[in-house]
């Protein structure tokens, strides 16, 4: 299992703020992560399409497409930031 | 180091009070306040909202203190950021740096806010006359941040 964290207005977008999910063996990284939720459709394939503006994070550091990821872990997924 | 995230408000004087207390060789203490502004991008902001990612939000901090640090000459900072719901005039954020000199204090202030818009995970969501809308991130932000790696 991997814990996905949604904030703000991509919490809004997809309707969910937090899930729990298998991770399927094939799945390695980030990319991979990314393309398995597209495939959600609707708002997971427009929100998460290529060029679309967000942020990724792996166990609360800042990650990318190639970062690896592993069962346990907690991935958030967020707009770019706004503070300050 | 001192990184809080909070919903109270915080007194400016008694924080710089606490931040220099009992340290001789402190010579400069930079400090930047952010407030909530009553307009942005030409409409009136009646209120706002802060989300943030809690965990992360103070790893992120101690991190870009902690760069500050490594960089400038410096001897503490403090950084103190509000969540929930806020009004125009509200403080918002709080950085304060402690130096012998000047120069360092106002270096490392600038630094740490300018990640601070870009690195931290907080989130804005303004009110306005039409309805709610999460504030897009800047470039200009994104500039400013830039600027120091060279």
């Amino acid at each position: 299992m991997i814990t996905l964290l949604y904030f703000a207005r991509l919490r809004e977008a997809l309707g969910v703020s937090t899930e729990q999910i298998d991770l399927p063996p094939e799945v390695r990284d980030i990319a991979g992560l990314t393309a398995l939720l597209r495939a959600r459709g609707g708002a997971w394939e427009n929100e998460l399409a290529e060029g679309r503006a967000y942020r990724i994070a792996v166990n609360q550091d800042m990650a990318d497409g190639a970062t690896a990821i592993k069962t346990g872990d907690e991935i958030a997924i967020f707009p770019p930031v706004t503070g300050g | 180091m001192a990184i809080r995230v909070q919903q109270e408000d915080f007194d400016l004087g008694a924080e710089l009070l606490a931040l220099r207390q009992d340290n001789p060789k402190i010579g400069a203490i930079a400090s930047f306040l952010g407030l909530v502004r009553d307009i942005n991008e030409g409409d009136a902001v009646a209120g706002m909202s802060l989300e943030h990612y809690p965990g992360m939000t103070e790893k992120a901090l101690e991190r870009i203190v902690e760069q500050a640090k490594a960089r400038w000459d410096i001897f503490d900072a403090l950084v103190i950021h509000r969540v929930g719901d806020l009004q125009p005039t509200d403080q918002i954020v709080l950085v304060a740096v402690t130096s012998a000199h000047r120069g360092e204090a106002f270096a490392a202030c600038e630094f740490i806010m300018d990640y601070l818009k870009t690195e931290a995970p907080f989130w804005k969501r303004e009110q306005t006359s039409s309805g709610a809308r999460w504030v897009d991130a800047r470039e200009s932000d994104e500039n400013a941040a830039k600027r120091w790696e060279k």
